[in-house]
């Protein structure tokens, strides 16, 4: 699985990051989580609101964070 | 507006409790500070709840259909209409300009939609109502859309695509898919972002209506109204560069600007404070400077001062 972090560097994509390394942890699964900077990347999702939640190539949500537990519901 | 429970909670605490005397300027200053905190907390808590419960069905991907494409004039209206719903946030200013340009939206409307959005925000029209009354919050809302609409056409009008970042125009930009919330969703993501929104402005509003406590309280009346009063022509402009850097501030800052009111400053001259507050924000002009080139920023924080000033040579000329 592959979760991927949208966000040009705000607080509230930090948190996100550590919070789907957390969900990914305390399910105990094997994921690679990446965290995206770029702005042609971010771009090329579609999305306008940072952060935003992508996993395996699907945006899940965007402009929002989400606690580890409901990260966890997601994946 | 009436909120006589909390008023007399306030004099309770103050007089009744801690046994200051009535019309004493240290129980006046600190029973003006109980209840206009009480108050403003109220009001934002409920009221950042709906807005935010509204906004779940504004998400930019929607107002960026509903944009593109339009023409100028009602593009410029709708798009200053749609900032006041849709969700803004200065750290998402760079693949929300990317994403409307791309998809069509003019470059006027586009601007229209930056400027409104952060201008015409909760937080500040909240403050406003509590403490200025729903007249002069109607009157921010009217204006604040005016410099909006007005300045986007303008953008517009000087044809100045070529001075947006190049690699804007050359960018690929897909199609999210983003479902539709459920409307228990919505309430969550309310409540989320009313408490974070909360954390984030209390500190400012506590020491900003400390400080206009103290400022009722001791500062003699009418001591602002020789420089800030409506005949000094320079306080306008002058309030307009003081706000720059004051920016998202809105919290602190309204309940300073109340009571220097009420010592003589002038009515125009606060809400063209107020609005350069808001509106022209320095994290916000470096944040955008990744996709405008030097000039247009130039032309876009310029027309925007220019017409805050005009609002409130207006507004200090009628009321």
């Amino acid at each position: 699985m592959k979760i991927e972090i949208l966000g040009t560097g705000c607080a509230k994509c930090k948190t996100l990051y550590e919070n789907a390394r957390a969900a990914v942890q305390e399910k105990g699964i094997d994921a690679e989580i990446v965290k995206i900077e770029d702005i042609q990347a971010i771009m090329k999702y579609g999305v306008m609101s940072t952060p935003a939640l992508v996993v395996d190539g699907k945006v899940l949500f965007s402009g929002k964070t989400a606690s580890a537990g409901e990260i966890k519901g997601l994946l | 507006m009436e909120y006589a429970m909390l008023k007399s909670f306030a004099d309770y605490v103050v007089f009744t409790i801690l046994g200051l005397i009535p019309g004493s300027r240290s129980g006046e200053a600190l029973d003006f500070f109980i209840y206009d905190t009480l108050k403003i907390f109220l009001l934002l808590t409920i009221i950042i709840y709906i807005v935010a419960i509204i906004r779940t069905s504004f998400p930019p991907e929607k107002t960026k259909r509903l944009l593109s494409h339009k023409r100028e004039y009602v593009g410029n209206v709708l798009a200053a209409l749609l900032g006041i719903v849709t969700p803004f946030c200065s750290c998402s200013a760079v693949p929300l300009f990317i994403g409307f340009v791309e998809s069509g939206v003019p470059l006027g409307v586009t601007f229209s939609f930056l400027i409104s959005s952060p201008m015409v925000n909760e937080v500040a029209l909240i403050m406003l109502w509590g403490l200025f009354g729903w007249k002069i919050a109607l009157i921010y809302i009217g204006s604040g859309l005016l410099v909006a609409i007005f300045a986007g056409i303008i953008i517009g009008k000087l044809k100045m695509e070529k001075y947006v970042q190049d690699y804007a125009w050359e960018m690929q930009v897909g199609n999210a898919e983003i479902e539709e919330q459920t409307f228990r969703q919505k309430l969550d993501y309310a409540r989320e972002y009313t408490q974070e929104l909360l954390k984030k402005i209390w500190p400012y509003v506590v020491v900003g209506v400390g400080l206009g406590a103290f400022i009722h309280g001791y500062v003699p009346a009418e001591f602002l109204a020789q420089w800030a009063g409506p005949d000094n022509p320079f306080a306008v402009p002058v309030a307009v560069a003081l706000g720059v850097p004051l920016y998202s501030n809105a919290a602190g800052v309204i309940p300073i600007v109340h009571a220097l009111m009420e010592k003589g400053m002038a009515i125009g001259t606060v809400l063209a404070f107020m609005m350069a507050v808001t509106a022209l924000s320095l994290p916000e002009a470096i944040i955008l400077k990744n996709v405008l080139k030097n000039r247009l920023l130039a032309v876009f924080f310029g027309i925007v001062a220019a017409a805050i000033i005009c609002v409130g040579y207006l507004f200090n000329a009628i009321l």
